[in-house]
């Protein structure tokens, strides 16, 4: 399957999910005012991706800011993780924050309790 | 005198303001405010945490401008009617205060007015909870989600929401919001 790669710009993160060496990622600031015109690619590449998912997705979330529209658009990501780990495929989302920033540890629990996938908080520390 | 949005924030330190903006409030200008504010907020040796804190409120702020501010009162005068709103930084003790100013079409004030009021009389438990219930139950629109940025200011600030309303004509009140960041 290929790969759906974007770069990522002061406002919106990169984005990396590459079956053939097994990265997912979402990296960087997604703070755009149309965060659903953002991720509607990805989304879409994720209702493929489901169809014939790896044995094991490791998901990789380094966000330093996001704003409220965007946290949607990433729920909607989530979403369909947690409908591959239904399918009986591993799934695991590793949660990263920097060290101190606790709204972004808060955000990745309130994720945790609404998803049903494990999840891994991972602090960053500098 | 003419009434101007400006009237709304004659109390507050413009002069000295980190960040004062009057205008329309388009994508160009969310992305040279955040810039600058994020340039003087290094300079000035804030901590990570009070940085990104104050980043993050006033990107929801000036996103709320973008999005949810109405149309100017017919007569009033800016160079666009749509996206039209105010927005001052300052720094207050040892924190920051974000204040912005929007005309609001009078029919939604009383919906408005008791969101804030809603949002200012829960606890932080309840907004945590509320925000969730938002989050995951509905359905996003192209304004974004209803009042889950209001509620991201107040849960990221953990202080009541400053707010007043001054009415236009029958049709337009003006509109005022205040949030508090304060360092931990």
């Amino acid at each position: 399957m290929e790969p759906i790669i974007i770069e990522g710009t002061p406002k919106t993160p990169s984005i990396k999910f590459d079956t053939r060496d097994g990265v997912f990622e979402i990296k960087g600031r997604s703070i755009p005012e149309n965060s659903v015109e953002f991720y509607k690619p990805l989304n879409e590449w994720l209702d493929s991706y489901m169809q014939v998912p790896l044995d094991k997705t490791v998901v990789n979330i380094r966000l330093e800011y996001f704003n409220t529209s965007s946290s949607k658009c990433i729920l909607d990501v989530f979403k369909r993780l947690e409908a591959i780990h239904r399918s009986k495929h591993d799934v695991e989302i590793n949660w990263f924050y920097e060290e101190d920033d606790e709204d972004m540890l808060e955000a990745g629990e309130d994720y945790d309790s609404i998803i049903k996938v494990p999840f891994k908080m991972i602090e960053i520390v500098e | 005198m003419s009434f101007d949005l400006e009237n709304l924030v004659s109390d507050l330190d413009i002069r000295g303001a980190v960040l004062y903006f009057k205008g329309n409030v388009d994508s160009e200008v969310i992305n040279k405010a955040l810039d600058m504010v994020e340039g003087k907020l290094f300079t000035t040796r804030e901590t990570p945490r009070l940085r990104k804190k104050v980043y993050n409120v006033l990107v929801e702020s000036l996103q709320n401008l973008y999005h949810h501010a109405d149309n100017i009162p017919r007569g009033y005068h800016a160079s666009r009617p749509d996206r039209f709103g105010l927005v001052v930084l300052e720094k207050l003790g040892k924190g920051y205060r974000i204040t912005t100013c929007n005309f609001v079409a009078a029919v939604r004030v009383r919906e408005l007015e008791e969101k804030l009021t809603r949002i200012n009389r829960s606890t932080p438990e309840e907004i945590k909870e509320h925000y969730k219930e938002i989050l995951n139950h509905q359905e996003i629109t192209e304004k974004g989600l209803g009042g889950l940025g209001l509620l991201d200011i107040a849960r990221k600030t953990g202080h009541r929401i400053d707010f007043r309303f001054k009415r236009y004509d029958d049709l337009n009140t003006a509109f005022r919001l205040s949030a508090v960041v304060a360092p931990a």
